[in-house]
């Protein structure tokens, strides 16, 4: 028997071919198939490879406190190529996170989800926050100090809740600490949970695609009409339509190819990350930061004033989540173009833009005290040659009381306060004795642990902080300046 | 040709029970019975960790008096009383002690009061200062600047045969601190 004479067997009994025939054989509009479209198929394709990977990890891992590090060094030094499938499921997770943002991004600026694809848009809302679900639970598999602390916060913010916090808070670790239970509920959301609802939410979503049919390319002045929109997309696609599979997938192939090459060079170049020192909460030497996806929300915790933090965490945030579901039910009509929806445009820009702005003050956390600029970071040699005994005992002073933690000497050090390079231009000695015992502005107060011997030496230092040729400030009304 | 002598029936209002409706309606019933039977415990199983009342509670001893000496703050460790057999080093927990003088302490939380990172002592300038988002505490515990809505978490102590013990054994946050 021929290998046609094989498939039309098969086909006889499984109908092999009208299954496809009404799937990836459907017909698109001719517009479609373009390089505009082919970011839902790239996320697909990651989601697919995360499962292949994730399962092969799931061979070597254990989840569980006392062994899973362990047993992510020994994928890292020992299982034959264990390094490079942990390098493609963490690359893997950050190429999703970013298709899937670039997908939500482009449809709807091309106005998909407007009628009669308003249900289409609401899956895909539901994967979007399924999809960094999975990113979140991902970060605490790889079960280092990152993510000890990172669940700590993840904790602390549920703790904030009012009346039930503490519930939630017990719900999420499963016991009393961040210990084995805790990672057993991760291990369980992020292996069996979270994939579960994201392969049948995409099978939703899917479904949504090929009963509506793909958006077609938005044309500037044609709005949607709920009255004629049906019928006029079914005359485009019967007027100007290709089928999907084998006409209309030529862009989503070299895509794939792409985004999978993509993926395998920075596994390759790039490495797995991690894990970073065992989660081991007696040692407190570490400075958790999240991955590239929480960055934002990590720079949003330190920069919102304390008044309003946990309002905005916990009900402002929600209610930009709201909107994002609510958005086919506000505008579910009208012009699709960008170019007719400004607002939109604008939206997406504010948006990328904030998100982008906090997501790269997160890469450095100027907020953050360099815990180890005082005894790390010397005081440049221009600045202590030729002072006096005095002044360098106030030199000295400022590196062992930690003030290099939060300032820097010529950008060296802490940015959590201002830059004391030229800080006499700026403070009188009076304002500086006020400052430095009273702090303020985000300054602790120092009147307990300086004495006021100390006090003079420190100032005597800070205001020699001057450029030459640019004089010290000084107090107009004092009779002695 | 007569007319049919038996009226026709009116159209029944209620439906006849049949054999294959009532064997329906049975086996529909015996299933949600089934399904809640096996589906209640497992809710149970699940919400376990959340509906169990808040007791865990423990003191713990955190070694002799003289390990800490009088004015300086020290970090100390224990091993949480609560845990499961495979908690490994996680239940190892670190506080700080602060012997102010005599049988006065203060035993600090290791978790920052704003988002539960570990804070740092810094003896050369009495500060507590917090890796993540840059809160800052005195020695006494209480808030210095940055973002922290409150001081650190205190545990009770007490001293007992001249060691220290704390109550403690559950990660604190601010809506049950300590």
């Amino acid at each position: 028997m021929s290998l046609r004479g094989i498939g039309q067997w098969i086909d006889q009994r499984l109908a092999v071919g009208k299954i496809f025939e009404a799937t990836a054989g459907h017909h698109i509009p001719a517009s479609s198939a373009s390089w505009f479209y082919v970011f839902g198929s790239g996320t697909l394709l990651c989601f697919i490879l995360q499962i292949v990977t994730g399962i092969c990890l799931a061979l070597i891992y254990v989840p569980s406190p006392d062994q899973a590090y362990q047993s992510l060094e020994y994928l890292n030094y020992e299982q034959p190529l264990g390094w490079f499938v942990r390098a493609i499921h963490y690359w893997g997770s950050n190429f999703m996170v970013a298709l899937m943002t670039i997908h939500l991004i482009q449809v709807f600026l091309f106005g998909a989800y407007k009628y009669p694809r308003e249900l289409t848009w609401l899956f895909g809302c539901v994967l979007f926050l399924a999809t960094l679900g999975a990113a979140f639970t991902g970060q605490v598999m790889r079960f280092d100090q990152d993510a000890y602390w990172g669940l700590g916060i993840g904790v602390s913010i549920l703790g904030r809740l009012p009346l039930i916090g503490p519930e939630m808070v017990h719900g999420l670790l499963g016991g009393p600490i961040i210990g084995g239970e805790a990672l057993s509920r991760f291990f369980t959301l992020h292996v069996f949970v979270i994939p579960g609802l994201l392969i049948g939410v995409i099978v939703l979503h899917l479904r949504g695609v090929l009963t509506q049919g793909i958006n077609e390319f938005p044309v500037a002045g044609k709005g949607v009409d709920p009255a004629t929109y049906d019928a006029e997309y079914k005359a485009l696609v019967e007027r100007d339509g290709v089928r999907f599979a084998p006409d209309g997938i030529d862009k989503d192939v070299l895509f794939a190819a792409f985004v999978l090459l993509a993926i395998f060079l920075c596994a390759i170049f790039l490495g797995p990350k991690g894990p970073n020192g065992p989660p081991d909460p007696t040692f407190i030497h570490t400075a958790p930061r999240p991955d590239f996806y929480f960055l934002s929300l990590f720079s949003v915790l330190a920069l919102l004033p304390p008044y309003i933090e946990t309002a905005i965490i916990l009900y402002v945030l929600p209610v930009f989540v709201v909107i994002l579901f609510a958005i086919p039910f506000i505008a579910g009509t009208g012009e699709k173009h960008p170019s007719r929806r400004p607002g939109a445009v604008v939206g997406v820009v504010v948006v990328m833009t904030i998100l982008a702005t906090l997501a790269w003050l997160g890469t450095y956390s100027p907020w953050s005290p360099h815990m180890n600029a005082w005894s790390g970071v010397p005081t440049p040699i221009a600045m202590v040659k030729g002072r006096s005994p005095l002044e360098l005992q106030g030199a000295a002073l400022l590196q062992a009381k930690q003030c290099r933690n939060c300032h820097s000497l010529d950008g060296e050090g802490g940015l959590r306060g201002p830059d004391l390079t030229t800080v006499a231009t700026r403070l009188t000695k009076d304002q500086m004795i006020r400052q430095v015992l009273q702090g303020g502005g985000n300054m602790p107060a120092y009147r307990k642990h300086l004495k006021p011997s100390e006090v003079t030496a420190l100032v005597s230092f800070l205001e020699t902080l001057h450029p030459t040729g640019e004089p010290a400030s000084r107090n107009p009304a004092a009779a002695n300046p | 040709m007569s007319h049919d002598p038996t009226p026709i029936p009116p159209p029944p209002s209620v439906p006849p029970v049949t054999r294959r409706g009532f064997l329906l309606k049975l086996g529909v019933g015996l299933n949600v019975v089934a399904a809640a039977l096996i589906a209640l415990p497992l809710v149970g199983y699940v919400l376990s960790a959340v509906v169990r009342p808040r007791a865990k509670q423990a003191w713990i001893p955190l070694g002799r008096v003289d390990a800490f000496p009088a004015g300086q703050t020290r970090l100390a460790t224990y091993r949480n009383p609560f845990t499961v057999p495979w908690d490994g080093v996680t239940a190892n927990l670190p506080c700080w002690v602060r012997h102010i003088d005599s049988d006065r302490f203060q035993v600090f939380a290791i978790n920052c009061a704003h988002l539960g990172c570990p804070v740092r002592w810094f003896p050369e300038s009495s500060l507590f200062m917090c890796p993540c988002h840059g809160g800052v505490y005195y020695e006494d515990g209480t808030r210095a600047s940055g973002p922290p809505p409150r001081g650190l978490f205190e545990y009770p102590y007490k001293i007992k045969n001249d060691m220290l013990w704390v109550r403690g054994g559950e990660v604190p946050t601010l809506s049950e601190p300590v």
